[in-house]
């Protein structure tokens, strides 16, 4: 691994009450005292607590590493729970890393867990990595990625990586002395507008749990020094056929962080350079990305409506047209009763629409994000009065019908 | 030869996983991908019909962008192409 691990002279040694505890580790030779030791003065950062951070901390801290950093700036959502298994119902509500910690030290009493509760920056992810040895990435956007990627190569530590997508993950170790980086792999981010909503966001809660693992054991050798890493290669998960590919990868010589002349020698604007907006300081980060919009304004030429006013409408029985821009398998979680035509297909389906080209039409989704961005198509198509629902079925579950289920 | 396509991009070729096309070169195969699947287009090529930088093609276990003929690299029908999506958890290309 890149930093040096002490020799053993100076490792810490195992209390009695640890011996017992790491057993199964001591009676493995590739493990043994040593490594046992090794992993004692190990000290890991785990950037985010969230689907892939909750598996890999848990079997870190159960495998006796000393001390563990967690890095979140967001509370426990009982939505979390769904995949994200060191919080639990109790701790809803708490800050993450305050929420991760009860859990970490009831599984292992012996390590250090360290709490920064705040959002990764490029002014503080140097000072906050420079006391890890390695950095295990479980985050979940791409400004994050490349600035745990740069501040990692900057640093010299090697980066556990993993990520994932509705059935599909992947992992890799970055940033190694001899290996890529992230920027080998995906030089640059994707546009944003190539990023489509949330409509397709969901996650198999498992799969961030079987991801997250594999980050661990990646960790865990790199600090016994055992096996042969993930570096170099990029690992495909696919849970629904169940199938695992490592493809070949290379460390790029024009890479511009890593390769023989780097031109990114110090943390840049990571929100700049992927070409969005900044992230609300506070809050879930799923509020920040879907960008729930308030009432009363006008965004990008589309009157935003509240939830009082649509239903003031619908109870006035007011001649407008509502439309549902959600997947057809949101609406049993949760409907307005409105036709649906999804956000993918609006301009496939125009045609549907004509009857309504100048009729006043309040288009609606989840949050208002998918909606602005139907309601923009529509607008652009010649429709003379479209309207988005701001905050959407969100907004509508808690300002109008709090029988209304929240997804 | 077999096109993997990621679980992202499902979206724009009618949910398939593979999408078998024929060709003698990478640039062929990829380009009879796009005839089927227009909507793909946009996502793997800018406008200007270079691939995109976060969008990696592997010819087997290698990025073409490391084989000397790059999308000039002539295939056999055993090969497979596998297209590496972008993905951060949560948000992807």
């Amino acid at each position: 691994m890149a930093t040096e691990t002490p020799p053993e002279t100076q490792l810490p040694k195992l209390t009695n009450d640890e011996i017992s505890r790491y057993s199964r580790h001591l009676i493995l030779p590739e493990v043994g005292m040593e490594g046992q030791q090794k992993l004692k003065a190990a000290k890991v950062l785990c950037v985010g607590t969230g689907g892939l951070g909750a598996p890999l901390a848990l079997y870190l801290a159960a495998a006796g590493v000393g001390t563990l950093g967690l890095v979140d700036f967001d509370t426990v959502d009982a939505s979390n729970l769904q995949r994200q298994i060191i919080h639990s119902t109790a701790t809803v509500g708490k800050l993450k890393v305050d929420s991760a910690e009860i859990m970490l030290k009831g599984l292992n009493p012996y390590m250090n867990v360290v709490k920064h509760n705040t959002m990764l920056t490029s002014a503080n992810a140097l000072e906050i990595f420079n006391d890890y040895d390695v950095i295990a990435d479980g985050t979940d956007n791409f400004q994050t990625r490349y600035l745990v990627n740069d501040a990692c190569v900057l640093l010299g530590k090697p980066n556990a990586y993993g990520s994932i997508f509705r059935f599909e993950g992947q992992a890799s170790v970055f940033a190694t002395k001899e290996g890529p980086c992230y920027r080998c792999l995906y030089p640059e981010p994707p546009p944003p507008g190539l990023v489509p909503s949330c409509a397709e966001g969901g996650v198999l809660g498992i799969l961030p749990g079987l991801v997250g693992i594999i980050q661990a054991t990646e960790v865990i050798k790199l600090i016994l020094g055992i096996g042969d890493s993930l570096a170099g290669r990029l690992l495909l998960v696919d849970a629904l056929s169940m199938q695992f590919r490592t493809l070949k990868l290379r460390k790029n010589p024009d890479c511009p962080v890593c390769g023989i002349h780097p031109t990114v020698t110090a943390l840049i604007d990571y929100d700049q350079f992927c070409g969005i907006e900044k992230p609300a300081a506070v809050g879930p980060l799923e509020v920040a990305r879907d960008k729930a919009v308030g009432g009363a304004q006008v965004i990008d030429g589309i009157p935003q409506i509240a939830v009082e006013e649509l239903k003031r409408k619908l109870d006035a029985k007011e001649d407008f047209f509502l439309l549902d821009v959600r997947e057809p398998h949101e609406v049993p979680i949760a409907s307005l009763g409105a036709p649906l035509i999804p956000v993918g297909e609006i301009e496939k389906r125009i045609g549907e629409l004509a009857a309504q080209k100048d009729r006043e039409i309040i288009v609606h989704c989840r949050s208002g994000a998918r909606s602005q961005k139907a309601a923009l198509v529509l607008k652009n198509a010649g429709f003379t009065n479209v309207e988005n629902l701001a905050g959407g079925i969100l907004a509508w579950a808690d300002k109008i019908d709090p029988t209304m289920p929240k997804y | 030869m077999d096109i993997h396509i990621p679980t992202p991009l499902r979206a724009y070729t009618g949910s398939k996983q593979t999408v078998n096309v024929t060709g003698a070169t990478v640039g062929q195969v990829l380009q009879q991908l796009t005839d089927s699947y227009p909507e793909l287009r946009q996502h793997l090529y800018t406008p200007e019909g270079k691939l995109r930088s976060f969008v990696n093609i592997y010819l087997n276990d290698d990025d073409i962008r490391y084989l000397p003929g790059k999308e000039s690299t002539p295939i056999e029908e055993s090969d497979e192409l596998t297209i590496i999506p972008s993905i951060a958890g949560g948000r992807y290309f």
